[in-house]
């Protein structure tokens, strides 16, 4: 499913779209598609499954500790487009990983291996437009989505550039600093939504943990909320992991529902 | 290609970094940009690299080592700058830098914890508050660094992700950089990282290489035949190098060969990303690097902390690629013999990151590839290795 289309059933129905991080083969790949059922049961509308890099700086340290759990668990790109084949959603599936990862393998190759994986759309932290130009091409020519981040730092002549070329929706990286869970809403968050104005759909991340904060950013103007410590958190945790991911992913959903 | 109109070196370099960071580094470049040139910002530098780093460091003929290598050996003294080693050269001029920026603080990564000791001494003498990551396996074979940090006020932060060595100090300071972009300068140790630091630092350490012009022509009434220089990130190297890339010398990169030459689907066993890395992207940029057929980030490994890095700057790999420099390595047990000879003949300890582009010299100088004068940039002194020197000889 295209995540446009996704969007736009929200939309009729008027609900922000729950969007579940989660990096993949955390602990194991058997796991992860445990925990994405689980996600999707709880409601989740889109999945982001993150493809471990080595040396990943756009994340704090529960997403880190996620990350060395999946390399230790023998994750690599190529049982990774194995593990999301399998997975038959019907929902999107996006991945977030590390340029290099990509580079690596060859942009050409890694897009098609993402079509014939159902990969609707691809993350990239560590890649601004001024170097996604070879992605960019690759993604429109295969069908893919490359979803752009914008930060409170982000000034106007910088928002123009990245709201032209970003598809799928925009991702506003909700405060300065690295992924990790908080308790609150920052009022830059606020700001920032009211900042970038697109057509496109408008998800915030870095720092969502509980249904109360998602019903919050729904009502200040946003269409999704991206959610990824406060599950890999989880996890890290044990114990009944895929009926908490279920338990949490329903109370996020909630959120995203009644602003 | 060499200036700051672009980014990028032939394809290396670039700004491979999150969002959040990118108008900084828009801010960084044209705040650099502004006071490179500017008299007043220039004359404070001038001031504190004489009077506070004690430059010019002198070239030194050594004439006991000449004889025992069997070419004519100039030593370029950077270990008598402040702190030991060629960092501070650097740090003067980024700290000089953010305080014209109005940045209240500074962040920065090191590996030996010569860079880190180098911030702390440029942090206390333009009174920035300072602080700097180290990966935990750093902190713990270089304690003398990080208590000599400590003592200047600096707060230091071992680093227990990944392998706990410089590249994790890395991705910290630059985590700590995202967080804190708005009052904080991350002040990059090395030419490594996003545009514009690989042309800044390189800039800031050409101070080198110009007093190596002149005092050349004072000695010898020519330029040498050659240059060596050892390479982690690659700053003596570029600092060294760079006033003679238009000249007709010899550029020779010494990178850290470790115990072995070998890899595993992990780790290298050395450091020698330019000899034998492959293009990809780490910290910021475009580059030569060491990993594994998925692009995942190989541990490096050197008895020289200074060395132990997977990247290298891109303005290195550009100038290897097109023939201009000439990647090199030696080995931990080649770097020890030259600590040792240089020591014994000369009454110099230089670092062991130095050591192993004497190393290298000593290894080339019969097959006449360095020609019959040679300048070596010992980048620094080795009083901070004497506890891994005395381990690695019991
Ligand atoms: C004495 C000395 N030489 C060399 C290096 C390597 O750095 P670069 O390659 O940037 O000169 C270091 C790094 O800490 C060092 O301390």
């Amino acid at each position: 499913m295209r995540i446009y289309e996704k969007f736009r059933q929200l939309k009729a129905r008027k609900e922000g779209a729950l969007i579940a991080y989660i990096c993949a083969g955390d602990p194991t790949p058997e796991a992860t598609k445990e925990y994405v059922t689980a996600l999707v049961r709880g409601g989740a509308d889109i999945i982001e499954l993150g493809l471990p890099f080595s040396d990943p700086v756009a994340d704090g340290p529960t997403i880190q500790a996620g990350i060395e759990r999946a390399l230790a668990g023998g994750m690599t790109p190529d049982v990774y487009f194995k593990t999301v084949a399998s997975l038959h959603l019907h929902i999107p599936l996006v991945v977030m990983t590390y340029y290099n990862l990509i580079f690596k393998r060859g942009i050409e190759k890694f897009a098609k291996d993402c079509v014939s994986s159902g990969i609707s759309g691809i993350i990239v932290p560590d890649l601004p437009p001024e170097e996604s130009g070879e992605l960019d091409e690759v993604c429109r020519d295969n069908g893919i989505d490359l979803i752009f981040l914008v930060a409170p730092t982000t000034n106007e002549g910088r928002m123009k550039n990245i709201l032209a070329k970003g598809t799928g929706f925009i991702y506003l990286v909700a405060r300065l600093g690295v992924t990790g869970a908080r308790a609150d809403v920052a009022l830059s968050t606020k700001e920032l939504i009211e900042r970038v104005k697109t057509k496109t759909p408008k998800a915030v991340g870095f720092g969502i943990s509980n249904g109360r904060q998602a019903s919050e950013i729904i009502a200040a103007g946003a269409d999704g909320v991206i959610v990824g410590s406060a599950f890999v958190d989880i996890i890290a945790k044990g114990g009944d992991v895929a009926g908490k991911l279920e338990a949490l992913a329903r109370e996020l959903k909630e959120g995203t529902r009644s602003p | 290609m060499t200036g700051l109109d672009s980014t990028k070196f032939g394809k290396y370099g670039g700004q491979f970094v999150p969002e959040v960071l990118m108008p900084a580094l828009s801010e960084l470049t044209e705040q650099y940009e502004k006071y490179k040139d500017e008299p007043g910002f220039n004359k404070e530098l001038d001031y504190y690299l004489r009077d506070f780093a004690g430059r010019p460091s002198p070239l030194y003929h050594a004439k006991r080592l000449s004889r025992e290598y069997g070419i004519k050996i100039y030593l370029k003294r950077e270990d008598l700058v402040h702190g030991g080693a060629h960092k501070l050269n650097n740090t003067l001029g980024q700290a000089l830098l953010t305080k014209y920026m109005g940045k209240k603080r500074i962040v920065a990564e090191t590996g030996a914890g010569q860079h880190g000791t180098a911030c702390a001494m440029a942090g206390a003498a333009f009174g920035i508050p300072t602080e700097v990551y180290m990966g935990y396996k750093d902190t713990q074979r270089q304690r003398m660094n990080v208590y000599r940090m400590e003592l200047m006020g600096t707060k230091v932060n071992p680093v227990k992700s990944g392998s706990q060595t410089l590249k994790d100090a890395i991705n910290e300071a630059m985590r700590d950089w995202v967080a804190n972009v708005e009052d904080t300068h991350y002040l990059i140790g090395s030419v490594v990282g996003p545009h514009p630091f690989p042309t800044m630092v390189r800039d800031f350490q050409s101070v080198i290489g110009k007093e190596v012009r002149g005092q050349i022509m004072e000695k010898e009434g020519r330029f040498p035949d050659s240059i060596v220089a050892c390479t982690g990130g690659g700053s003596n190297a570029m600092g060294i190098f760079h006033p003679f890339v238009e000249e007709d010398v010899d550029l020779f990169a010494v990178e850290a060969g470790g115990t072995d030459m070998k890899v595993t689907e992990k780790e290298a066993f050395h450091s020698a990303s330019l000899c034998t890395g492959e293009d990809g992207v780490l910290h910021g940029a475009r580059t030569m690097i060491l990993q594994n057929k998925y692009g995942q980030i190989l541990e490096s490994s050197s008895i020289a902390a200074g060395l132990d890095y997977s990247g290298v700057g891109p303005e290195l790999a550009y100038l290897a690629e097109t023939g201009r420099l000439k990647p090199r390595h030696s080995g931990d047990a080649e770097a020890l013999e030259a600590f040792h000879d240089l020591s014994r003949l000369e009454g110099i300890i230089p670092a062991l990151e130095s050591s192993h582009a004497l190393a290298y010299v000593k290894q080339a100088a019969a097959s006449g590839e360095l020609g019959d004068i040679v300048v070596v940039n010992v980048s620094g002194r080795g009083d901070k290795d004497l506890e891994t020197v005395r381990g690695m000889m019991k």
